[in-house]
């Protein structure tokens, strides 16, 4: 049972749901969490362990051989991403454009273009009695979250039992990171604030779910500032409202301190059994 | 000797285009032969990645020695274009391909 939590906007709330989240499911039962933000993971503030796996992650990219290419220039033709560019006698090859799809390497006649690795990030499973957390980070200078993601996401699905539920942190905004987060998840939740710039990226998020035919409900975190338009459109729209998180200072306050939120405040808890509740429904009815 | 210019339009008195991967137009003007050669590059739009590279490597089939543009490019771009050896002057973003031209010539272009 997958369950990511996205948002389009940033800094509404996914890793402060996601690590209070998963903490509440903790006190009844096993479950994962991931932090799939791979450019700046921070769940790993609130949530602690044991490092029980250590791996480093490599993508693949072509590497021009000059003895053995015969500049036909079919590489640059066959690269959608322009990381592969004839230039006079020469081959260049630009990693951070390299979507690593072999195109260029399969199809050039002479096999001058091989794939080798390259680092990209490490992936650490961090185990806390029943919590295992999976936090991925990119190095520093690597652009491309996607194929680390989707590694993250292999090395989950390798791991752990299908049916454990695990809470997947995303990205924040509705680009590549996002879809590789979401696309094979059960059920997505869309964190947001009812402001203007909160429904704004809403929306755009849940244009995206749609496009990708996922299931997905809205939480509505800081409820109380702002105004009612996030509700009303959700409403408008037939999208399930799971929870509405309470604004409060005392959540800022615990936050910056790196601790969790739901066991001091019972007005949140209350907010997050409704989550946990709802999500265990879906997973009765898979 | 040919010199590039990233530009909005394809004449002397058209605005220059700050971008260089994403320019509108790549402009040569010939002055040996006082005449312009240019390219349609408004189809890098629908590019969502690599336009620096792209755009280069369409200036390298070009042929100038010396590339005026505004912002300047970026890593890739600057990659291609060095491999290239084009020399590439910047800060002519707010000029008229004409003003660019004749900054060029008094010097008053910072070269990259």
């Amino acid at each position: 049972m997958k369950i990511a939590i996205a948002s389009g906007k940033g800094g509404t709330g996914k890793t402060t749901l996601s690590t209070n989240l998963i903490a509440l499911f903790s006190e009844t039962e096993t479950v994962v969490l991931s932090d799939l933000d791979v450019e700046e993971p921070n769940s790993g503030l609130f949530i602690k362990g044991e490092l029980v796996k250590e791996e480093i992650k490599y993508k693949m990219i072509p590497e021009w051989k000059e003895d053995t290419c015969t500049l036909c220039g079919e590489c640059q033709k066959n690269c959608n991403f322009h990381a592969v560019i004839q230039l006079g006698p020469q081959i260049l090859v630009f990693p951070e454009l390299c979507h690593s799809c072999y195109a260029c390497s399969e199809l050039c006649p002479t096999s001058s273009l091989p794939m080798i690795s390259q680092r990209m990030g490490t992936l650490n499973h961090y185990e806390n009695g029943n919590i295992s957390f999976i936090e991925s980070r990119l190095d520093i200078g690597q652009e491309q979250a996607v194929p680390l993601i989707a590694q993250t996401n292999d090395y989950i699905d390798e791991t752990f039992d299908k049916n454990i539920v695990k809470i997947f942190d995303a990205p924040p905004g509705t680009s590549c990171p996002v879809i590789e987060a979401t696309k094979d998840v059960d059920f997505v939740i869309l964190i947001t604030e009812p402001t203007p710039f909160g429904l704004h990226d809403l929306k755009l998020a849940v244009e995206t779910m749609k496009k990708l035919r996922k299931d997905f409900g809205v939480v509505i975190n800081r409820y109380g500032i702002g105004n009612n338009d996030v509700i009303d459109y959700c409403e408008n729209d037939n999208i399930p409202i799971l929870a509405k998180i309470p604004n409060s200072r005392k959540v800022a306050e615990l936050y910056s301190m790196g601790k969790l939120i739901y066991t001091e405040l019972p007005e949140v808890k209350q907010e997050l059994q409704k989550i946990r509740n709802y999500i265990l429904n879906l997973k009765i009815n898979n | 000797m040919k010199i590039a210019f990233t530009a909005k339009g394809t004449e002397w008195e058209s605005e220059m285009d700050p971008r260089f991967g994403r320019t509108e137009f790549i402009l040569v003007y010939d002055d040996e032969k006082d005449e312009f050669t240019s390219f349609d590059n408004r189809e890098i739009e629908n590019e969502a990645h690599g336009a620096g590279p792209k755009t280069s490597q369409k200036l390298f089939e070009m042929g100038p020695e010396v590339l005026i543009t505004g912002n300047g490019p970026g890593g890739n771009a600057a990659t291609v274009l060095e491999k290239a050896g084009i020399e590439i002057y910047i800060g002519a973003g707010q000029m008229s391909v004409k003003e660019a031209y004749e900054a060029y010539k008094n010097k008053n272009l910072k070269g990259v």
